[in-house]
């Protein structure tokens, strides 16, 4: 037999197996059942996969900073006590959702490169400012709230670790979202001057936390493929307009306005009618241009850097210790 | 990044069982000497959680954001919990103690005011703070005071997270690499000075002492010294030889790290006092 037979064989065993593997697979999507990180996927799916799982566990990683800014100076200790419960818990989802995307075969070393190198994307949300006490429970309340609607239909996502993962995070979030929403409402129920750091709060927040929901369906080349692949359920603009109807009774109950002069109910439709967002400014942020990117960069860099020695020394110290352990069971045999 | 299998330095503790609000609803009032020796041991705990909050978000690995947040977590909860049963003699609220005392009425020890400066600086700190305070606790949870001996009993099960947190990295940052090691045994050179003040009795506390109320702190430092010093060594590290910081004792030497620290955490509530949160 030549080389070339068996290349060719070779080949040809490939075919039948991917083949093979596509079926099995497109009969898992249209049952709507589970991908296991063993079962053959399509490349398409699996780096769309990493590529979104990977960007929220960074949105987790950055998404520390804005509120972390605030635990030296929350305002009671209670109240200091719940955010490091809830910045701690960003790290941590930003680990499991790390581990989720290493299930796929991308680890966790290349993806925070990916980040460190500003190669991979994070929500843009997390590129503004944290500038008053008041943004710590807008950034609960509507940027967890928007996020809640995106993940929950997340958990049923096709590919399992990712979808088990969720449901995890989903619970954490909803936490998260009533914590922002309690600050709110103690600071609306407060002094005119705290009701009046809550509304300038939403003001900033309002528009970029429904952009959090990715551009309009006619703009966003990817979600249809996600869709067909059951990773994403619902569209753009259904998440958005999911969102929109709830919050508006949630701002009324604070009594807080919405900064949307286009924003009223529709009788026909059956939802709440809202104004076109600057899609100019997401834009911009996306590229680069946010209030804080170079910061929030900056931040998780110095972090990287800054401990790469204690980093280091600890796989100095894991290899001493193996070391160790050999010379000394080398020794027990030799005494033997 | 690996770490060495199966001795994490990021477990979790078991979080805070006993909330302050389990104070106020008890009922209890604290009699003026015993709140004042609570504010003693509260301060220390909000100094530390202060310090060790500003961590969240820039530690060396992000295992070391959970596990910093969760011990900075459990610090503020002791502080809460102290600061809560302190009040009671006042009829203070914890907030009321944190945000609107001024610098020279905390009580809190110059070594947990100091700078996190780098992870082995923090990391001293921590070694040396987690021992005293298990040491503490041990002894504490024997207290004729029924609600400092349950606070106590709480504290211990953390503390003993935090003294293997800090001793499993002291080893890995000593015995680590050249740099590590010089970094590690420098951070025990700065934090060194202010360990004999952990040490310090007073009038306060050998009366509290005297009536099985306190733990008498000088009674502490031969079990510290038999805890930390084999640390230490296994950490190829050497016992820094500095003499210990001139005052420290409670009644008002303390660190200008703390009026820093102070301006920080007290300004949003300053600037509107008497609102809720």
């Amino acid at each position: 037999m030549s080389t070339t037979s068996i290349h060719s064989d070779v080949a040809v065993a490939d075919i039948e197996e991917e083949r093979a593997g596509q079926e099995r697979f497109d009969q898992i999507i249209a049952e709507d059942s589970r991908i296991e990180p063993r079962d053959w996927m399509p490349e398409g799916y699996r780096k769309t996969l990493v590529r979104q799982i990977s960007q929220h566990a960074h949105s987790e990683i950055i998404g520390m900073q804005p509120e972390a800014n605030w635990i030296t100076r929350a305002p009671s200790l209670k109240r200091k006590m719940i955010l490091m419960a809830k910045v701690q818990d960003e790290a941590g989802h930003g680990l499991y959702l790390y581990s989720a995307a290493e299930t796929l075969g991308t680890s966790r070393e290349e993806m925070v490169q990916q980040l460190l190198s500003g190669k991979a994307k994070y929500s843009s949300i997390f590129n503004y400012p944290a500038r008053s006490w008041a943004d710590v429970g807008a950034i609960g309340w509507l940027v967890d709230g928007a996020a809640i609607q995106n993940q929950v239909p997340l958990c049923r996502a096709s590919y399992a670790p990712y979808g088990r993962a969720m449901v995890r995070i989903c619970k954490e979030e909803s936490f998260h979202q009533r914590q922002g929403w309690e600050i709110l409402y103690e600071l609306s129920n407060g002094t005119p001057e705290q009701k009046q750091m809550a509304q300038d709060a939403v003001n900033r927040f309002y528009g970029p936390a429904l952009q959090m929901f990715g551009p309009p369906d006619d703009n966003s080349p990817n979600s249809q493929q996600s869709m067909a692949w059951n990773i994403k359920r619902f569209s753009n603009d259904e998440l958005r307009q999911r969102f929109v109807d709830m919050i508006v009774p949630q701002a009324q109950a604070l009594g807080l306005t919405l900064p949307d002069p286009d924003l009223k109910w529709n009788e026909e439709r059956g939802h709440y009618d809202f104004g076109e967002l600057d899609w100019d400014e997401f834009m911009s942020v996306i590229k680069g241009r946010g209030p804080c990117s170079v910061q929030r960069m900056q931040h998780r860099r110095a972090a990287h850097d800054n401990g790469a020695w204690v980093r280091e020394a600890a796989a100095a110290y894991a290899e001493k210790q193996a070391r160790r352990q050999q010379d000394a069971a080398d020794a027990h045999l030799i005494g033997a | 990044m690996s770490f060495a299998a199966g001795d994490s330095a990021t477990k979790q503790s078991a979080g805070n069982a006993i909330t302050p609000e389990d104070i106020i609803a008890a009922g209890k009032k604290a009699p003026e000497d015993v709140a004042t020796y609570a504010l003693y041991l509260g301060d220390d705990a909000l100094m530390l959680a202060q310090r060790l909050g500003h961590w969240i978000s820039r530690a060396p690995e992000m295992e070391e954001d959970v596990a910093l947040a969760n011990i900075a977590q459990d610090q503020l909860g002791h502080a809460r919990f102290l600061l809560s049963y302190a009040g009671s003699a006042w009829d203070k609220t914890e907030d009321d103690l944190a945000y609107f005392r001024d610098e020279d009425e905390f009580y809190s020890t110059r070594i947990v005011e100091q700078e996190n400066g780098d992870f082995a600086q923090t990391i001293a700190r921590q070694l040396i703070f987690a021992i005293y305070q298990y040491e503490l606790f041990t002894r504490l949870m024997d207290s004729a005071d029924e609600t400092l001996a349950s606070v106590a009993a709480k504290a211990v099960k953390e503390v003993t997270y935090h003294l293997d947190h800090a001793a499993q990295w002291t080893l890995r940052l000593g015995d680590g690499t050249e740099e590590s090691h010089r970094r590690m045994q420098a951070g025990l050179y700065y934090m060194w000075p202010y360990v004999d003040e952990l040490f310090n009795d007073d009038d306060l506390l050998r009366d509290l002492a005297d009536r099985g109320i306190a733990v008498l702190p000088s009674t502490l430092r031969e079990s510290f010294d038999r805890r930390i010093e084999p640390i230490i060594e296994q950490a190829t590290l050497t016992q820094p030889d500095v003499p210990g910081a001139w005052g420290g004792d409670r009644s008002g030497n303390f660190s200008e790290q703390r009026g820093h620290i102070l301006t920080e955490m007290q300004v949003l509530a300053r600037q509107f006092p008497g609102v809720t949160w």
